[in-house]
């Protein structure tokens, strides 16, 4: 029988600005997040947190706080003493862990303010909140270790018996002795200290669990904002409760950000799901924004000493690094793998340096747990390298970017193996190419001109440029559970693609969308692969309950990996397509095509099966080829041969009022290449998204805490996330060099923001300042920095 | 417990409350009008601005019993007869939203805006969204849609 098929020809939506088909229920304010949930019988959770940033517990009395009206129940660590400390499921590879790591509630020590100590169950939230204050405590502080660098100096504290001087593991990458060497013969050798400092990553939805426990089946079901539901559910079965993985459902709904903090597993979810079966009830526990400061993890927080060796023409001949990375006062899920992995390996940046070597110290203090966040390692190492790059022409009295395009690695040397990558390899780009786009929007020429006006009228104006690489698509299984990588399991995605009876596609996934987009970029694919309406196509994540497993959503692996593990679904569902096609039209399976939705036989593409008709067919497999199993139905778990290397060039414009110390900062122009793009529209919101939050870590965030241990910036009024009014509209393009490690050619695009700016804006400041004699100052340059910094080159005022 | 009656979305809520029961505790948990978010406690975020009698307040500052006798809109009355508001079109079109907790706040700041201001500068969009944060978005695409809500 003839199908007329030309309405249903699909065009190709991948690279389209197609509109975020998950946006209607997010603007009318129907979507469910986690505090939105509504379960019969609901009990609330409050928790009780350490006050001291080091303390031991002599005793707990809950007697008072059981007897207000409406509390349920209050909990303390001592009952559920039968539970395991959480795991520390990424270590630092190739050495030994001091492991430390918290438990559902500590029971006899706390090694940072914000360390839950009892929980409160109650009918109401205000019930369970007034409930906390009628717990009494015996604390007993103890000396709190809140300095990085003195934390390992001899007669500090110890926190933990097991880790000597605080250190958690002493890990390194590179060659140290022809380091030191090729730095002893470098012709020019600049040393400095820099301190990428503590951030909060604020996502707007703070943390919260829900819990449900059915006594007849032994079975939990947890809801969590989480961007691993697969991992949550692992870790908690396997790890601390010891009850088989089928015992538990884990659940995401509606996501209102993550950032990395919604990575990893919490005490306060294991807490939840055990009240759940303790008190018989459904439980929940939303956090509130002050617990967010103080018990979500913080990010970054590095001293390092950088020395950057080279020859007097600029060419770079050596890198030693050394980090000490705080941990905080207690291990999180994957805290000593973000600085080592992620942060040492990518130490080469852009260049080509024969020589590196970076040690890096994880560092336990009292302070608030330190994991990844949005970049996690990379904007560490990139604000190194570049800093490191700057320095050394200033030094040299060079122009930065002429030092730059000197050392870059040139396009036919990829694929670039940077030696400390433990056998991975950069897989292809174009550094020069970003760089002159970058260069050609802002005006180098005209601005160096509008640069020596200024100064001649007494104005500081300023430049800055990042020309990084990044990492993303983590990772090649083989190379992260590698002993060299230290995590234990794989790093593969999942996806599932059924095209049921009526023709309509279900996606399943392992990966989690908390803001990107997923459902859209998903659907985007599967629509054009398949050739079907994108209105036909829905995706499904967030649920260990029909989703097969997956490991989730961050360090920008989504298009590299989950929508890669998508498409080759789709590819195995047109080749089967064409199967039943060809059975359909009786004509051979090799004179038949499948394309845009359609089976035909070659040269007569006007008689045509339509996708919707083979999964008709396929599904009622009345008449189906022989041996052909029925339904259009794949699952993928796609495991990357390589990660990937997104890099590009961002430059920032600043000037600065010499009087007060002000940046105003005038322009930010981004030109990254994250390779294939599948919906320009989200790459562009995410560096959006990423720039603003660099540039405020260089400008204005910074996590303080006083030398008693007490977080001084817990909350919104005192911990500086920018406002709309603090920038400038950034000045964002692309450059498109496609990975060979995926065939949809896509790098990833998540992080590039955060990763390249910080050194964007410090380098540019400096440049403004330069003529002061000016060379460095740390983040966040905030006016009073940037004073003092001034008036210490002039002499003090 | 106090009495109050407030008109919400257009339809009138009576309710018996305790005296320090927050508007926006008022809308979620009452009203189960779970659109309007809570996200900061201290006022910085806007993420639970709604119109009270027109004008965008941040229903985390205003005791329900101070709402008595108002008239409340929420991003949920926000679309009339089934048609978005050309702000929540706008934002759809420019990608002005992310993960979306900000988004309703967001929303209701701008049309708030621009009932009084018409057609605002960009400037003045980015120093009337003082109040509401975004983490996501870098407010660039929030700025765009709500200059092409002013336009439509």
């Amino acid at each position: 029988m003839a199908t007329d098929v030309t309405e249903a020809k699909t065009t190709n939506l991948i690279g389209e600005p197609v509109k975020r088909v998950e946006d209607p229920r997010l603007f009318t304010g129907s979507a469910q997040y986690l505090d939105d949930l509504r379960l019969h019988g609901m009990a609330h959770v409050a928790i009780l947190r350490s006050p001291y940033a080091h303390a031991r517990i002599d005793r707990i009395d809950t007697a008072r706080a059981r007897g207000l009206p409406g509390v349920i129940e209050v909990f303390t660590g001592a009952d559920f003493e039968d539970l395991n400390p959480l795991p520390c499921a990424w270590q630092a590879g190739g050495v030994e862990n001091f492991v430390a790591t918290p438990r559902a509630l500590e029971i006899d020590r706390v090694t940072f303010t914000g360390a839950g100590v009892a929980a409160v169950v109650a009918e109401t939230k205000t019930a369970a909140e007034d409930a906390l204050e009628l717990i009494d405590v015996d604390w007993v502080p103890l000396d709190p270790v809140v300095d990085l660098e003195a934390a390992i100096e001899d007669g500090t504290t110890q926190i933990h018996e097991n880790a000597a001087s605080n250190i958690c593991m002493d890990w390194h990458t590179g060659d140290a002795e022809a380091t030191e060497q090729a730095l002893a013969e470098a012709e020019v050798v600049v040393e400095q200290r820099i301190v990428n400092q503590r951030l909060i990553p604020t996502p707007m939805e703070t943390r919260g669990a829900a819990a449900t426990y059915e006594p007849s089946s032994g079975e939990y079901t947890v809801w969590l904002s989480s961007q691993c539901p697969h991992i949550m559910r692992l870790l908690m079965t396997a790890f601390v409760f010891g009850i088989p993985e089928t015992k538990m459902r884990c659940r995401a709904l509606q996501m209102g950000g993550g950032f990395g903090t919604k990575i990893f597993l919490y005490p306060e979810y294991v807490l939840v799901a055990a009240l759940a079966k303790k008190v018989g009830r459904p439980v929940t526990w939303i956090e509130t924004r002050r617990e967010n400061y103080t018990a979500t993890t913080h990010g970054r927080d590095h001293i390092s000493y950088l020395r950057i060796g080279a020859k007097r023409d600029g060419t770079i001949t050596a890198l030693d690094v050394k980090t000490l990375a705080n941990l905080g006062g207690i291990l999180s899920t994957v805290a000593p793998g973000i600085p080592t992995t992620l942060y040492g390996r990518m130490l080469s940046g852009a260049y080509r340096i024969p020589n590196i070597h970076c040690q890096v110290l994880g560092v336990y203090t009292n302070t608030g747990m330190v994991d990844a966040y949005r970049g996690a390692g990379r904007p560490e190492a990139t604000y190194a390298v570049e800093r490191a790059v700057d320095l050394l022409a200033r030094e040299l009295d060079r122009d930065p970017v002429e030092v730059r395009r000197k050392n870059f690695i040139p396009p036919d040397a990829f694929p670039y193996d940077p030696k400390i990558l433990a056998g991975l390899s950069y897989d292809t780009g174009d550094y020069e190419k970003a760089l002159d786009r970058a260069l050609e929007i802002v005006d180098y020429e005209g601005f160096r001109k509008e640069q020596a006006d200024a100064r001649k009228e007494g104005r500081h104006l300023g430049i800055g440029f990042s020309t990084y690489v990044e990492m993303c698509g983590v990772a090649p299984s083989a190379w992260i559970g590698t002993v060299g990588q230290g995590w234990g399991a794989s790093m593969w995605e999942s996806a599932n693609i059924r095209v049921h009876l009526t023709g309509k596609v279900v996606v399943t996934t392992g990966s989690q969308s908390h803001g990107q987009g997923h459902e859209t970029t998903l659907s985007q694919i599967v629509a054009s692969e398949l050739g079907v309406p994108i209105e036909d196509v829905t995706v499904e994540l967030g649920d260990t309950l029909g989703t097969p497993f997956g490991y989730g959503t961050y360090g920008s692996r989504s298009a590299a990996v989950g929508a890669v593990a998508t498409y080759k679904s789709a590819q195995r569902i047109k080749e089967k397509a064409r199967r039943i096609g060809a059975h359909m039209l009786e004509a051979d399976i090799e004179d038949v095509e499948f394309e845009d939705g359609r089976a035909y036989v070659k040269g007569a593409p006007d008689t045509a099966k339509t996708i919707q008709e083979i999964a008709g067919a396929a599904a009622l497999a009345y008449d189906l080829p022989e041996g052909e199993e029925a339904f259009l139905d794949d699952t993928t778990y796609y495991d990357p041969p390589n990660c990937t290397f997104p890099f590009g060039t961002h430059i920032a414009v600043v000037e600065v009022d010499a009087e007060t110390g002000q940046v105003t900062l005038k322009r930010y122009v981004a030109v990254d290449d994250v390779g294939k793009v599948i919906n320009p529209l989200i790459v562009d919101g995410q560096v959006h998204g990423g720039i603003a939050q660099g540039v405020a870590q260089a400008m204005w965030e910074t996590a303080e805490y006083d030398d008693q241990g007490q977080l001084i910036t817990s909350s919104l009024m005192d911990y500086a996330i920018p406002k709309a009014s603090f920038f400038p509209a950034f000045e964002v393009e692309r450059t498109e060099t496609p990975t060979d490690v995926n065939p949809l050619g896509v790098k990833g695009a998540g992080e590039t923001g955060t990763i390249a700016s910080t050194p964007t804006i410090v380098n540019a400041v400096t440049d403004a300042l330069s003529p002061l004699g000016i060379r460095h100052i740390d983040m966040p340059l905030t006016p009073e920095r940037v004073w003092r910094a001034i008036a210490d080159a002039k002499g003090g005022e | 417990m106090v009495p109050v009656a407030i008109t919400v979305n257009g339809t009138r809520r009576e309710a018996e409350l305790e005296p320090r029961t927050l508007l926006v505790d008022f809308l979620r948990d009452h009203l189960d009008l779970t659109g309007t978010k809570i996200a900061c406690e201290t006022s910085q975020c806007g993420a639970c601005t709604v119109h009270l009698d027109g004008k965008a307040v941040k229903s985390c500052t205003v005791l329900a019993v101070q709402a008595d006798g108002a008239s409340i809109t929420t991003i949920e009355g926000l679309s009339s007869n089934g048609e978005l508001h050309p702000v929540q079109e706008a934002f759809w079109e420019k990608h002005g939203l992310q993960c979306g907790f900000c988004t309703p706040g967001m929303i209701m700041t701008a049309a708030a805006l621009l009932e009084r201001e018409g057609a605002p500068s960009d400037d003045q969009i980015r120093h009337e969204l003082e109040g509401n944060l975004c983490r996501c978005t870098g407010y660039q695409n929030i700025v765009s849609a709500i200059r092409e809500a002013a336009a439509r």
